[in-house]
């Protein structure tokens, strides 16, 4: 009893952990089943069908190759207009700081499903025909934010001087941008734009309102929770959270290279 | 252009002071023309939807007929009328789910930034990592998790433990799933990584030495955590518990997938009107509601809270 009441945080906050990872463990030992009838909700039999044929379902892999494009594109937009607003917050004093600032806040502090009737709203009044592009739009509007305050939190602990010993080394504004300010934000605008990938890439309650006859992943999996979830959706969703977890280890090792070589 | 004027910029010209302490008109147009291509996107794509939604809210009509404007100021009391019982639901499960968050979050956040040590960087990488699972496929994976005959459910009715939820109206008989009970724990599972990052940040920033000092000063661990630790983790309590409650309160997924009509929140409603039933005023008078409600429970929490800060 001891050792329990002493180790209480250390318990509880594995319990936590499991409860995060428990669904993930189901998704990938029910990727390995063969359901009988429509929906993959109890185990059945083990077999490998599934990951022997991942496209084997219509339209599944069009969903997921359309998800993949729009987070890429909503990525590259959001990125870009992010970092320079990020830049101009931290680096400029001017009027108006605190209303734009205000502006960014409120997309990350607001029901997502009222942006997306909102801008409904708007698509339906311009008369915009719903589809791809209204879909990016959308995904831009909302990564924008979480990409600002991802790239300020980078720009505001960069030393400026950095910057000044460049030009005083006769840089020109274009290199010092490109070979000094660029790299060391670079960690910033990286994970902002992981995030905005990841955000793109999962959204279903903005796409569901904005995308019109266009089927995006979740899409997919939101509409196959009612006619029937194949087994597919389970591969997919595996082999997501294995490429992801390969991806997040070798930065760590690369990282910790540096590190070591940096030292040495 | 002439060659005098070529010659006179050509020159070398020698530094001017003034120069240097009023930057030129050019400079100083800098940061509004880096604001200017994102402020547009979110005025246009943000801003000025909310204003559409507004004058569709009081509009009258039908989707036959074309809606017009008539100043209807009515859909407001009639929608919210109807779908009360739904607004309520949806802030009390919201308001559930984030307290469960803060109460399983915490511990784990505590345990990442002082206890974790080398498996630090291990840890972080699991609670990040159920995110790239899309989020719709790990919410079908509670269908079977909590289905009837399920080890779980089967447990917990061993326990007795379904007697007491359903005594308190969470669950209904020997069944978890289509009960208030299994979209409050759907919704709980969902925004855990809202709560725990922001929690891990606020704590890792704590001095370990402040811990330190209150030993020495015979402070017991309980008293540590709650005159220190749980004074300096604050910022994160506060956007942790933002961030949970904001995106939960206008949540229809969990609702939808884990739920039953019983259970149906806002969203449920904000999106079937708009989506299916195609009662544009009446949806969006609701949605301004809900936001309405929203930002009058957040601005005065924040005021409470007493950080100003979050971003």
């Amino acid at each position: 009893m001891r050792w329990i009441r002493r180790n209480l945080v250390v318990i509880a906050g594995l319990l936590t952990l499991a409860y995060m990872i428990l669904p993930n463990l189901v998704v990938m030992a029910f990727s390995f089943n063969k359901p009988k009838g429509r929906f993959n909700y109890s185990w059945q039999e083990f077999s490998l069908d599934a990951w022997k044929d991942p496209c084997g379902v219509a339209d599944m892999c069009e969903s997921l190759s359309l998800s993949l494009q729009l987070a890429a594109w909503a990525t590259v937009g959001a990125v870009v207009l992010g970092t320079m607003i990020a830049f101009a917050l931290v680096r400029y004093r001017f009027r108006a700081r605190g209303a734009i600032n205000s502006l960014i806040f409120l997309p990350m502090a607001m029901p997502e499903v009222v942006m997306a009737a909102s801008l409904l709203t708007l698509f339906l009044n311009m008369g915009i025909e719903l589809g791809f592009w209204t879909v990016l739009i959308a995904h831009i509007m909302f990564c924008l934010s979480f990409v600002v305050t991802a790239v300020k939190a980078r720009v505001m602990s960069m030393d400026p001087r950095l910057e000044e010993a460049a030009r005083d080394l006769y840089a020109g504004p274009t290199q010092t941008f490109l070979r000094v300010t660029l790299p060391i934000a670079a960690p910033g605008i990286a994970a902002g734009a992981l995030l905005a990938f990841a955000l793109s890439f999962d959204d279903f309650i903005i796409t569901n309102f904005n995308a019109g006859s266009t089927v995006t992943f979740p899409m997919f999996v939101w509409g196959s929770a009612q006619r029937g979830t194949p087994v597919q959706i389970n591969v997919i969703g595996t082999a997501m959270f294995v490429l992801a977890v390969l991806v997040v280890v070798a930065g760590q090792i690369i990282t910790n290279r540096r590190k070591k070589t940096a030292t040495a | 252009m002439s060659t005098s004027t070529l010659t006179k910029e050509d020159a070398p010209q020698p530094v001017e002071e003034p120069v240097l302490r009023k930057p030129s008109t050019r400079k100083r147009l800098v940061p509004y023309w880096l604001l200017l291509p994102g402020i547009i996107w979110l005025v246009v794509f943000f801003a000025l939807p909310l204003v559409y939604q507004a004058s569709t809210s009081v509009q009258t009509g039908s989707l036959e007929q074309g809606f017009e404007v008539t100043w209807h100021f009515q859909t407001y009391w009639d929608a919210f009328q109807e779908y009360w019982p739904q607004l309520i639901r949806s802030l009390l499960y919201a308001g559930t789910a984030t307290l469960l968050c803060l109460l399983l979050g915490y511990p784990l956040a505590y345990l990442i930034a002082f206890k974790a040590g080398r498996w630090r960087n291990l840890l972080l990488v699991l609670v990040i990592a159920p995110f790239f699972t899309s989020f719709l496929i790990r919410t079908l994976a509670w269908k079977t998790i909590l289905a009837d005959d399920s080890v779980v459910v089967e447990a917990l009715n061993a326990l007795h433990f379904l007697d007491v939820t359903g005594w308190l109206g969470w669950t209904e008989g020997d069944r978890v799933l289509a009960t208030p009970m299994a979209v409050v724990c759907g919704l709980t599972y969902n925004f855990l990584p809202f709560m725990i990052l922001p929690l891990y940040t606020s704590l890792e920033r704590i001095d370990g030495r402040l811990h330190e000092a209150a030993q020495d000063l015979y402070a017991s661990p309980a008293t540590t955590f709650r005159k220190v630790t749980f004074p300096l983790s604050m910022p994160g309590v506060v956007s942790g518990t933002l961030l949970t409650f904001i995106p939960a309160s206008g949540d229809y997924v969990n609702a939808e997938l884990l739920g039953s009509t019983d259970t149906k929140m806002i969203g449920n409603v904000i999106q079937s009107q708009f989506l299916r039933v195609l009662d544009y005023p009446t949806a969006s008078a609701l949605s301004f509601i809900l936001m309405a409600i929203v930002l009058i429970m957040v601005t005065v929490y924040i005021r409470r809270a007493g950080t100003e800060d979050l971003v």
